[in-house]
């Protein structure tokens, strides 16, 4: 019996099923990515696990327990990181710790608020509001929060996908560093395959919705801990990388899009010098608008 | 328009007096029954210059007729916001509690406050003497809840899914969803509705008072239109718009600063 266990999850919102027998054994420990296009139901399944939604059919479990209402032994991490903005860093993540060890003692939840609070690295911002935070530190903040719940298994939503890719790159290594040091069990959600494979023991893609399911997963073998430098020439990764993308690529051949987009040229007009400095007729630099539609097949 | 060196100052200057110039030009031409300025001043000087002054019932200084005005308001304003709130919450939480009493809110809500008072000096009959005291905090209360109701309805609606997550991740109870997410995330939308309450608790007294006959501003500005000192009636107003602006202003600074959470 695996630790979590999907058995054939389907689950729509009136329409199609957005997701569609879904399958999923996850071990104790392991670290878990979920790949998959934006839109493709990856949200929903982390719903699933965590309780927020109940699947139409099949059942999820944990440790052999049916889930139906979420609970802190699924410590969540939103997208967009959900901390209360009245709340500073301390308080946001003593509201968990309070609710989850209300048998602790005053002094020994302090503790652990520190602890979770020096684990991300945020001691020095612990009395700040989230908007005071960058992006980055909200983000810290959230898997502060669900790591002080001590929970089972940690589910990550897209954790880093609102974040750049300077602060997104610190934020993979922080977290690797994280899980080596206690091996929670981890799902995390991502549309980032380089992600996924920085991190993950196994990486499964989802196919695209309407009516998503899990492909083959794929075992990434490479030593940890990962070094991101070293990685990008490394012969197993580049391959595991090119199979998943080829994988995912390969769900959408029969799909076309098209994109629109909105194009904002820079000012590329010459100045006429020869007429007066301060004519307002018109504007001195306009932008050129332009809007181009590409038809993106393959 | 340019800006220029004290045009906040200059500029609203400007604009009195203007108004004051239309109004002298008004009492010397079409309107010979209204005060000039100048008279106007000179009738209202006792009641400016010693303006706690109590020479009989009504005969008082201005600022402690605004007093007695300003703690009945208070009264009922308490009243509205205390009843207002928690309806505003069941309103917001509740769909059924919606459908059941938003079309009787609806119906309610625009009622004067002038056809409120006699209802409620007609409910407190058997209070005597205090009738008229009981019937205008009703009516004050009545009529300056409705914002308070609505708005509190709107930011319960409007509080974001993601917190009410958090609070279900947490397995928070009933209680502390209420106090540690649901008060917390709607106090911007109840500060705006209080405020427009309170305008509308100012505007409420006036009325009421004219008509029980209380002392305070609008009773005052009742009884020297009865005794045919116009005069009085102007001062009468301007205070009342002086110490509403007040309150909004004062209100405006403590919603500002629960917005900016």
């Amino acid at each position: 019996m695996a630790f979590l266990e999907l058995n054939n999850v389907s689950k729509g919102f009136g329409g199609p099923p957005v997701l569609h027998g879904v399958n999923l054994s996850i071990e104790r420990g392991e670290f878990v990515a979920i790949v998959g296009y934006s839109g493709s139901g990856k949200t929903t399944l982390i719903s699933l696990i965590s309780g927020l939604t109940q699947p139409d059919s099949g059942t999820v479990k944990l440790n052999d327990l049916e889930i139906t209402a979420p609970g802190p032994d699924r410590g969540v991490v939103f997208q967009n990181y959900s901390l209360l903005p009245w709340l500073t860093v301390f308080e946001n993540i003593a509201l968990a710790v309070d609710q989850v060890f209300p048998n602790h003692s005053a002094e020994k939840r302090r503790q652990l608020v520190e602890t979770a609070i020096a684990t991300v690295n945020l001691t020095p911002a612990r009395n700040k509001v989230p908007r005071e935070l960058s992006g980055g530190m909200r983000q810290r903040v959230s898997v502060a929060r669900a790591l002080a719940m001590d929970p089972q298994i940690l589910l990550l939503d897209e954790p880093l996908s609102a974040l750049d890719a300077l602060t997104r790159a610190t934020l993979q290594d922080e977290f690797e560093r994280i899980w080596e040091k206690d091996k929670k069990t981890v799902v995390m959600i991502t549309n980032d395959v380089d992600e996924a494979l920085l991190l993950a023991d196994r990486v499964i893609p989802l196919t695209p919705g309407p009516g998503a399911t899990l492909g083959p997963s794929v075992a990434v073998t490479l030593a940890r801990p990962r070094d991101r430098k070293a990685l990008n020439h490394h012969p197993e990764f580049q391959r595991l990388r090119a199979h998943i993308i080829n994988e995912l690529l390969g769900y959408n051949a029969r799909r076309r899009s098209t994109v629109t987009k909105k194009l904002i040229l820079p000012d590329i007009l010459p100045e006429d010098l020869d007429l007066p400095r301060t004519s307002r007729t018109r504007p001195l630099r306009p932008h050129e608008l332009k809007k181009e539609s590409i038809t993106v097949g393959l | 328009m340019k800006k220029f060196k004290l045009d906040w100052l200059i500029l609203p200057l400007v604009g009195i007096a203007f108004i004051l110039g239309l109004w002298a030009v008004s009492s010397v031409t079409w309107a010979k029954d209204l005060p000039s300025p100048l008279k106007t001043w000179e009738s209202s000087k006792p009641y400016v210059l010693e303006p706690f002054a109590k020479r009989g019932e009504m005969d008082q200084g201005i600022l402690r007729f605004t007093w007695y005005s300003l703690l009945l308001v208070a009264q009922g304003y308490a009243l509205a916001l205390i009843i207002g709130t928690p309806v505003g919450f069941c309103l917001g939480l509740s769909k059924s509690f919606t459908k059941t009493f938003d079309p009787i809110i609806q119906i309610l809500r625009p009622v004067s406050p002038l056809a409120w008072l006699p209802l409620g000096l007609v409910l407190f009959l058997g209070a005597g003497k205090e009738a008229g005291t009981y019937g205008a905090l009703f009516t004050i209360a009545i009529c300056a809840m409705w914002p308070t109701v609505l708005n509190t309805a709107v930011g319960v609606r409007a509080v974001p899914q993601d917190y009410l997550n958090v609070g279900r991740v947490l397995k928070l109870s009933r209680w502390k969803t209420l106090t540690k997410i649901l008060i917390p995330a709607t106090l911007p939308y109840m500060f705006t509705g209080f405020r427009l309450s309170l305008g509308i608790a100012w505007l409420v007294i006036v009325a009421a008072e004219m008509l029980t006959g209380r002392p305070g501003v609008g009773g005052f500005l009742w009884q020297e239109y009865n005794a045919l000192i116009y005069e009085h009636i102007i001062l009468s107003i301007i205070v009342i718009g002086l110490v509403g602006f007040g309150l909004d202003r004062l209100m405006g600074l403590v919603e500002r600063r629960f917005k900016s959470v």
